[in-house]
C-alpha cells in the first residue's frame, strides 16, 4: 500500500471546482489583447479585458490536455513522469542571491555559484530534474532568464524546470532548447524541459503570461501554470477560498493554452503561500502553505491532471534547525501528496536565496520521504514466522540469509551529512553546516561534465555568443573566458 | 468633557471602527472644538497605539489596515473643516510612492501608502508598473520630501536603481530621500544602488520616513538654502 496524505475528500473538491467555475465566468478572468481574439474565437465573451469563460468552454479545454506527459533527459531518456502519482523534486528556481559557501552570509549570485549548483544538483539522484535555479548577476539583466538556462543545458543532462522573464525572450529559450535537442521537432517531440508561466494574482493574465501560454503551446514545450495566492492578500484568507482561485487562475490558463493548441502538455502547479499578518512575509515553511500547496494538487489530481508545488523551501536566513524543519515537514507530505513535481529544494529566506549546502541536506530530507513513498512491503511469504523458524529465540537475525538480501530494501542509507554515529563524535566534531560543506566538496570531485556532440556543441556557443554580444555581454561567464573567440579556453 | 472625547476617539482608531471615528468627528465639529486639537490629541494619539502594538505582535495587519480606515474617516470629516478655518495640519512629509516598471504587485506600497497617511503623511500613489521617469515628473510636481519604490520581483527589484538614476539625471536626487522595499529587497541591495533607506515592512517603512525627514530638515538647517 502506497502511503497517502490527504486534506480534501471528493465532495469538497467538487465544491471547491464548481465555485471555480463560477468565477472564471463571473466576475471573470483578466486577459491580455494578445488573446482576445483566440477565446471569443471560442464564444468567450471579453468586455474591458475581462474574460467570462463559459463553464462549457473550461470543461472541453480540461478535457483536452494529456493526463501525462514525459520530459526527457539528454540521451533522450524518459527521466521525469507528469502523471498520476509520480513524484519528483528539483531545486527552487530564479532566486537572485545565493549564501556564500565560504561566508554563508547572502550575496548576489553569479554564474560561477549557478555552474556550482548544477553540478551538485547532476550529482544527487534525488533529484529528477535541474532548474534554472539562480539569476546570474555578472550577466546583464536583459538576457538573465536565457543564460540560467544555457548553463544548465552546459552542465547537466537531466530535464530542466525553466521559464521565460518576458513574451519576446521564451523563443531564445526555446531555441537554446531545439538547439541542444537536435530541432524543433525533436524538442517537440521528446521535450527536456518543462516553462513556469504565471498569472497574476488575482485571476490576471498578462500580457506575458498569456502570451507564453499560447506560445508553448504552439511550440509543443510543456507549460506549468505557477499560481500563487497570497491567502489574506491578493487571495481569500481562507485556505479552501485560496484554493478555489488558485482552480480558477489555473482552469483559465489552461483554457487559454489548449485553445491554442487542443492536447499541449500543461501542468496543474503553484506557490501559493499564505500572508503573514504580522509581516506581510509570505512564509514557504508555514504549515498553512504547505496545506494549500497539498489541496492545490489534490484539486488538480481529482481532475487527471499532471501536477506541481513548491515546497522543501525554509524561511529562516541561514541554515539552521528552523529551515531544515520546515523543508523535512514539506518534503515529507508533498510526496505523500503524490505530486508529480515539487520544486523549491536549497531555498531559503522566502525564497529569497538559494543555499548549495542546504540543497545537500534537503536532498537527505528527499531521499527520506522518496523511502517513506515506498511504504512497508510484505516483501517474505511469511513476514516473520519463517526467520524465527529458523532463528527460534537466539535472536540472531544479523547471521540470516535473508538479512543479507533484504537490508538494502529495507534501509535506505544516507551521506554522510546524516551523523548517524560512523565519525567519531569526540571535540570538535563537524556541525551540520560542515558535513554539508564537505559533502558538497566531494559531490563537485566527482561531477564530470559531459559534452554534447561537438556540431551542437559549436551552435550552442556560437548562437549564445550572439544574443550575447546584443546585450553587451563579452565571452560567456560560466563557460568561456571573454577571450574566447581568439582562443577558445574552458574556465 | 474633550478628555473623555479624545479617549473616544483614540479607541475608535485602535478598534478600527470608521464610522464611530467619523461620528466622534461630526460631533466635534458641531460641539466647535479645533479640529487639530481632534487629529493631535485624539485620532493620531490612537494610530500611535496601533503602531506599538504591532510592532509588539500584539496587532495584525487586518488590524491595521482597518484603523488606517478609521483615521481617513476622520480626516474626511476634519480636514474640510481646517480648510474652512484657513489653518492646515502640519504633513509629516510628502511621499511619491509607486511599485517599478514591470511589476504590478501592489500589496505591500498600498499597505505602506495607508500607514504613511494615517501618521501624517501626504502621500501620492502612482500605482503599479511605473516608470522612473513618472517618479521624477511627480517628485518635481509636488516638491517631494521622499520617493518610496516597491518590488516584489527578483526581476523587477533593478528597476528601483533606475528609479534613483532617473532622479539624479533629472538633478532631484540631492532634494529628495529615496526608500527602497518589497519581498526580495535587503539593506544590503538599498546601499548598493544608492537609495537612502530600506524598510523590511510597512510599519517600520513609516519609522524610516521619518527618520529620512528628521535627516532632511538636519541636512537643511546645515546647509540653508
Amino acid at each position: 500500500m502506497r502511503p497517502r496524505f490527504q486534506l480534501l475528500d471528493g465532495a469538497f473538491v467538487e465544491r471547491i471546482l464548481a465555485e471555480a467555475f463560477q468565477l472564471i465566468q463571473n466576475p471573470g478572468v483578466r486577459v491580455a489583447p494578445y488573446v482576445v481574439e483566440l477565446l471569443r474565437g471560442a464564444g468567450i465573451e471579453i468586455e474591458d479585458g475581462i474574460a467570462h469563460i463559459p463553464d462549457a468552454v473550461a470543461r472541453r479545454a480540461l478535457g483536452s490536455v494529456p493526463h501525462e506527459f514525459f520530459l526527457y533527459d539528454r540521451s533522450g531518456r524518459p527521466a521525469v513522469h507528469y502523471g498520476g502519482d509520480s513524484v519528483h523534486f528539483d531545486p527552487g528556481s530564479s532566486c537572485l542571491n545565493i549564501l556564500d559557501p565560504e561566508t554563508q552570509q547572502a550575496r548576489a549570485a553569479q554564474s560561477a555559484d549557478l555552474v556550482r549548483l548544477v553540478q551538485v544538483a547532476e550529482m544527487l539522484p534525488q533529484l529528477a530534474a535541474q532548474s534554472t535555479a539562480m539569476v546570474c548577476n555578472d550577466v546583464p539583466p536583459e538576457i538573465g532568464d536565457w543564460y540560467r538556462l544555457l548553463l544548465v543545458l552546459w552542465y547537466s543532462e537531466k530535464p530542466v524546470v525553466t521559464g521565460a522573464f518576458s513574451a519576446s525572450s521564451l523563443h531564445t529559450l526555446l531555441e537554446l532548447l531545439a538547439i541542444e535537442s537536435g530541432g524543433a521537432d525533436a524538442l517537440r517531440n521528446k521535450p527536456r524541459a518543462v516553462f513556469d508561466v504565471c498569472p497574476s494574482p488575482p485571476l490576471n493574465w498578462s500580457e506575458f503570461a498569456s502570451q507564453n501560454l499560447v506560445d508553448l503551446a504552439r511550440a509543443g514545450v510543456p507549460a506549468e501554470i505557477v499560481s500563487m495566492p497570497l491567502a489574506g492578500a491578493t487571495a481569500p484568507v481562507t485556505l479552501a477560498g485560496s484554493v478555489v482561485q488558485h482552480a480558477a487562475e489555473c482552469i483559465s490558463g489552461i483554457t487559454i493554452h489548449q485553445l491554442a493548441q487542443p492536447g499541449a502538455p500543461i501542468v496543474w502547479g503553484g506557490a501559493p503561500a499564505i500572508f503573514d499578518m504580522r509581516t506581510g512575509k509570505t512564509p514557504m515553511g508555514a504549515i498553512e502553505t504547505v496545506m494549500l500547496d497539498v489541496a492545490c494538487a489534490e484539486v488538480g489530481k481529482h481532475l487527471g491532471l499532471p501536477t506541481h508545488a513548491y515546497l522543501v523551501a525554509g524561511d529562516g536566513r541561514v541554515i539552521d534547525a528552523q529551515v531544515e524543519m520546515e523543508s523535512g515537514i514539506s518534503a515529507v507530505l508533498g510526496a505523500l501528496a503524490g505530486i508529480n513535481m515539487i520544486s523549491g529544494a536549497g531555498m531559503l529566506d522566502f525564497l529569497a536565496c538559494h543555499s548549495i549546502e542546504k540543497l545537500v541536506i534537503d536532498a537527505e530530507a528527499i531521499a527520506s520521504a522518496q523511502r517513506l513513498l515506498e511504504g512497508v512491503e510484505p516483501r517474505t511469504e511469511s513476514l516473520a514466522t519463517a526467520v524465527f523458524a529458523q532463528t527460534g529465540l537466539h535472536g540472531d537475525f544479523l547471521k540470516l540469509k535473508e538479512t543479507r538480501t533484504l537490508f538494502r530494501k529495507e534501509q535506505y542509507f544516507p551521506s554522510a551529512l546524516i551523523d548517524r554515529g560512523l565519525a567519531d563524535a569526540g571535540d570538535g566534531a563537524p556541525g551540520i553546516l560542515e558535513r554539508a560543506q564537505q559533502r558538497v566538496e566531494e559531490l563537485l570531485s566527482a561531477y564530470e561534465r559531459r559534452a554534447l556532440p561537438s556540431d551542437r556543441e559549436q551552435e550552442l556557443i556560437a548562437f549564445a555568443q550572439r544574443e550575447g554580444e546584443k546585450a553587451g555581454l563579452e565571452g560567456l561567464p560560466g563557460i568561456l573566458q571573454p577571450d574566447y573567440a581568439r582562443e577558445p579556453r574552458l574556465i | 468633557m474633550p478628555d473623555d472625547t479624545f479617549s473616544a476617539m483614540r479607541q475608535s482608531i485602535i478598534n478600527g471602527a470608521p464610522e464611530t471615528a467619523s461620528e466622534l468627528a461630526q460631533q466635534a465639529v458641531a460641539t466647535g472644538m479645533a479640529p487639530l486639537d481632534a487629529i493631535n490629541n485624539g485620532y493620531v494619539p490612537g494610530m500611535q497605539d496601533v503602531g506599538d502594538q504591532f510592532a509588539h505582535g500584539q496587532m495584525f495587519l487586518p488590524d491595521m489596515m482597518a484603523s488606517a480606515e478609521a483615521m481617513r474617516a476622520a480626516l474626511a470629516v476634519l480636514e474640510p473643516e481646517l480648510k474652512k478655518q484657513g489653518t492646515q495640519r502640519t504633513m509629516a512629509g510628502v511621499v511619491v510612492l509607486g511599485t517599478t516598471k514591470g511589476d504590478i504587485h501592489e500589496i505591500g506600497k498600498t499597505l505602506v501608502g495607508t500607514l504613511l497617511t494615517a501618521h501624517g503623511f501626504s502621500v501620492h500613489d502612482l500605482g503599479v508598473d511605473v516608470p522612473g521617469e513618472k517618479f521624477v515628473t511627480k517628485a518635481r510636481e509636488l516638491n517631494a520630501d521622499i520617493v518610496g519604490v516597491s518590488a516584489l520581483l527578483t526581476t523587477t527589484m533593478k528597476n528601483q536603481k533606475g528609479v534613483i538614476e532617473a532622479l539624479e539625471k533629472a538633478g532631484l536626487r540631492s532634494q529628495v530621500k529615496v526608500m527602497v522595499g518589497g519581498a526580495p529587497v535587503s539593506r544590503r541591495w538599498a546601499d548598493e544602488i544608492g537609495a537612502d533607506g530600506y524598510a523590511k515592512d510597512a510599519m517600520s517603512a513609516v519609522a524610516l520616513a521619518r527618520q529620512l525627514m528628521e535627516q532632511k530638515t538636519q541636512s537643511a538647517v546645515k546647509e540653508p538654502s
